[in-house]
C-alpha cells in the first residue's frame, strides 16, 4: 500500500515533468537541434574539412559524440533547474511539500524528468547528426550508460542550483560561467593530447572531459582517458551530489521557512 | 476525539522574529474552528507548521492521533490545505492541477478522476476543467484550491483566509459549501479577516496575537462576554438636537440618524418606548459593527494595555 502510494507520487512527478517540457517543445527540443546543426555545419563540414583527421577519424566524426553529449548535459541541467526553480517561484512546489511524499521521491522524480529530457534531446541531436555524418556505435552498453550517468549528474547539478536560486538570474549564472567553459574545455572539439602537459593536468579535473571521452569511446572506440576511471568519476560525482541534494531538501533549504 | 492538538509550539525565524510563542491549541473532530488574529499575528506560520512548510523551533503537533514528527505521512494525509496565496502552476489546466495533487497523495488515477469530477462540479468549475488556471477569475482560483485540497478526502480542511478578495455572492456560496462539508464530518480550521464569517460559521474560536493565543473558547461563550452593543437608527422626522433619553447613551450623528449604546442589562424595547414617548419614529436599525469585531478589538486592546 505504502509502496503503491509512493510509486503513484513518483510517476505523477515524472509525468508532470515530461508533460511540461514536451508542451513547450519549441523552447526545449528545437533549439538544441538547430544549435547542433550549426555546430555540424560550421565546425564539422566547413572548418572540419580543413582540419583533417583526429585520432584516426574525420574531424566531424570525432566531434559528433561531444556535441551530442553537450546537448545531453545542457538539457538535463536546464530541465531540473528551470522546473524546480519555476515551482519555487510560482509557489506550486507547495503542492508537493504539503503532500506525504518523501523528499527522496521528489528528488528522484525531478532527476528522472531531467534524464528524460536529456535522452530525448540526445536522440533528436543524434538524428540531426546523421544528416552530416555516418554515425556508428562501438559499444552500446557504454554509450547508453554514459548518457544515463551524465544526465543524472547534471540533473542533480540543476537541482542544486535551483535549491539555492532566489531569482531568475541565479539559474543562468552557473550554466554561463561554469557549465559552458567546462564543456568547451572538456574535449568536445579536440583531443587533450593536443594540449601542453600542464593544461592536460588541469583538464583532468574537469568532470566533463570524462563524460565526453567515455561517450566518444562508446561511439568511436577511442578515448583520451581510461574508461573505468571515467565511470568511477561519474559515479562518485553523482553519489556526492545526490547526497547533498537530498540533505538540502530534508533541511528545507530554499523551500521552507 | 481531538482532531488537532498543539502543545508548546514555538517558532523563531532566522532573523530572530518570534512568530509563535508557546502555542497550545486543541480542535475537536467535526469542529468548525476559527483562528483569528491581526496581520503578522502568526496565523499563517501556524498553518505552515501544520502542513510542513515551516520548520517549527520546538513543540508538538498531533493530527488525528499522528505526531507530525514521528508519523508525518499519516499526519499529512489527514489534512487538506487551502493556502492564502494562489500556489498552482499558471500553465496547467484545472483538471491537471487537481489530478496531480491526487497523484502526490498516492491516489490512483481512476479514483482521482471521479473525485476531480465530484469536487470540480460542486465548486462550479467542471465546465472550466480544461481551462488553463491563469485564465480563471480570482474567485475561481480560490475555489480550485479548495477542490485540490479535497482530492484526497482529508479528515480536516485548513483554510487560510479563503474568502479574501472575493465578492459577496461568491463568499456566501463558499460559506454554504464549507458548512456542507463540515456537516459531512470534515473538521474545519479557518483563519479569516472577515469576523462576520467566523461568527456565522464557526463553533469555536481562538485569537492569536504576537504569536500567543490570547483567547480560546466557544463562539457562544465569547459573544456572551460582550457587555455592550452599538446600534444605528434611521429616524422619520429630522431632529435639530440629540434627544435626552435617560439611561441610554444616545448621540445624534446627523439630523436623521441616532446612535445608541445598549448595555447587556438593558432592553431595546425600553429604548423604543422612550423614543415613542418623545414622538421619535424609527425607520430602520442596524448594528454599528460586527459583534465579534468589537470583541476582537477589545481583546487586542486589552492585551496591548496589559
Amino acid at each position: 500500500m505504502l509502496n503503491e502510494r509512493i510509486w503513484i507520487a513518483f510517476c505523477t512527478i515524472v509525468i508532470k515533468e515530461i508533460t511540461r517540457f514536451t508542451r513547450i517543445w519549441v523552447q526545449t527540443l528545437i533549439p538544441p537541434a538547430i544549435s547542433m546543426a550549426l555546430y555540424f555545419v560550421i565546425f564539422g563540414s566547413l572548418i572540419g574539412s580543413r582540419i583533417g583527421m583526429m585520432d584516426g577519424f574525420n574531424y566531424i566524426d570525432y566531434i559528433a559524440p561531444g556535441i551530442i553529449m553537450m546537448s545531453v548535459i545542457n538539457n538535463s541541467y536546464a530541465n531540473v533547474v528551470s522546473s524546480f526553480f519555476g515551482a519555487k517561484f510560482q509557489n506550486h512546489i507547495e503542492e508537493m511539500l504539503v503532500a506525504p511524499i518523501p523528499n527522496l521521491v521528489i528528488l528522484l522524480g525531478y532527476i528522472t524528468g531531467g534524464v528524460a529530457r536529456g535522452f530525448l534531446v540526445g536522440i533528436v541531436v543524434t538524428i540531426v547528426a546523421m544528416f552530416f555524418t555516418d554515425l556508428r556505435i562501438h559499444d552500446y552498453f557504454i554509450t547508453f550508460s554514459v548518457v544515463l550517468l551524465t544526465s543524472i549528474l547534471f540533473s542533480l547539478g540543476g537541482m542544486l542550483n535551483a535549491v539555492f536560486a532566489k531569482k531568475f538570474d541565479d539559474i543562468s549564472i552557473i550554466p554561463t560561467f561554469v557549465l559552458t567553459p567546462l564543456i568547451y574545455l572538456g574535449g568536445v572539439f579536440y583531443s587533450i593530447d593536443l594540449l601542453p602537459e600542464f593544461w592536460q593536468d588541469i583538464s583532468s579535473v574537469n568532470p566533463i572531459l570524462y563524460m565526453v571521452n567515455a561517450f566518444r569511446y562508446g561511439m568511436l572506440g577511442v578515448s583520451d582517458i581510461n574508461i573505468l576511471t571515467a565511470f568511477i568519476m561519474l559515479s562518485i560525482f553523482s553519489v556526492i551530489l545526490f547526497i547533498i541534494c537530498l540533505q538540502l531538501l530534508n533541511k528545507g533549504v530554499g523551500i521552507k521557512s | 476525539m481531538s482532531a488537532l492538538t498543539i502543545n508548546q509550539l514555538n517558532k523563531t525565524y532566522r532573523n530572530q522574529v518570534v512568530a509563535l510563542h508557546d502555542v497550545n491549541l486543541e480542535v475537536q473532530q467535526g469542529d468548525f474552528f476559527a483562528l483569528l488574529g491581526p496581520n503578522g499575528a502568526g496565523k499563517s506560520t501556524l498553518i505552515g507548521v501544520l502542513c510542513g512548510m515551516v520548520n517549527k523551533t520546538s513543540g508538538n503537533v498531533n493530527i488525528y492521533g499522528h505526531d507530525l514528527d514521528i508519523d508525518m505521512v499519516a499526519a499529512k494525509a489527514s489534512i487538506g490545505i487551502v493556502p492564502q496565496e494562489i500556489n498552482f502552476s499558471q500553465f496547467e489546466t484545472c483538471m491537471e492541477i487537481v489530478l496531480n495533487q491526487g497523484g502526490y497523495y498516492g491516489i490512483r488515477r481512476n479514483i482521482a478522476l471521479k473525485r476531480a469530477e465530484k469536487y470540480l462540479s460542486k465548486l462550479g468549475l467542471w465546465e472550466k476543467r480544461h481551462e488553463r488556471s491563469r485564465n480563471l477569475s480570482g474567485g475561481m482560483k480560490r475555489r480550485l484550491m479548495i477542490a485540490r485540497a479535497l482530492i484526497h478526502e482529508p479528515k480536516m480542511l485548513i483554510l487560510d483566509e479563503p474568502t479574501a478578495g472575493v465578492d459577496v455572492e461568491l463568499r456566501r456560496s463558499m460559506w454554504t459549501f464549507l458548512t456542507e462539508i463540515n456537516n459531512s464530518g470534515i473538521t474545519i480550521l479557518l483563519t479569516t479577516h472577515y469576523l462576520e464569517e467566523a461568527e456565522n460559521l464557526c463553533k469555536n474560536i481562538a485569537i492569536i496575537d504576537h504569536g500567543k493565543i490570547v483567547e480560546n473558547t466557544s463562539m457562544k461563550k465569547l459573544l456572551s462576554t460582550l457587555n455592550q452593543e452599538t446600534f444605528v437608527l434611521d429616524i422619520v422626522k429630522p431632529l435639530t438636537e440629540c434627544p435626552d433619553i435617560s439611561e441610554f447613551k444616545t448621540t445624534l450623528i446627523d439630523d436623521s440618524t441616532l446612535e445608541v449604546e445598549i448595555q447587556k442589562n438593558q432592553r431595546l424595547n425600553d429604548y423604543f418606548e422612550k423614543l415613542s414617548a418623545q414622538q421619535i419614529e424609527v425607520v430602520s436599525m442596524r448594528n454599528k459593527s460586527n459583534r465579534l469585531e468589537e470583541l476582537f478589538l477589545r481583546l487586542l486592546e486589552h492585551k496591548d494595555n496589559a
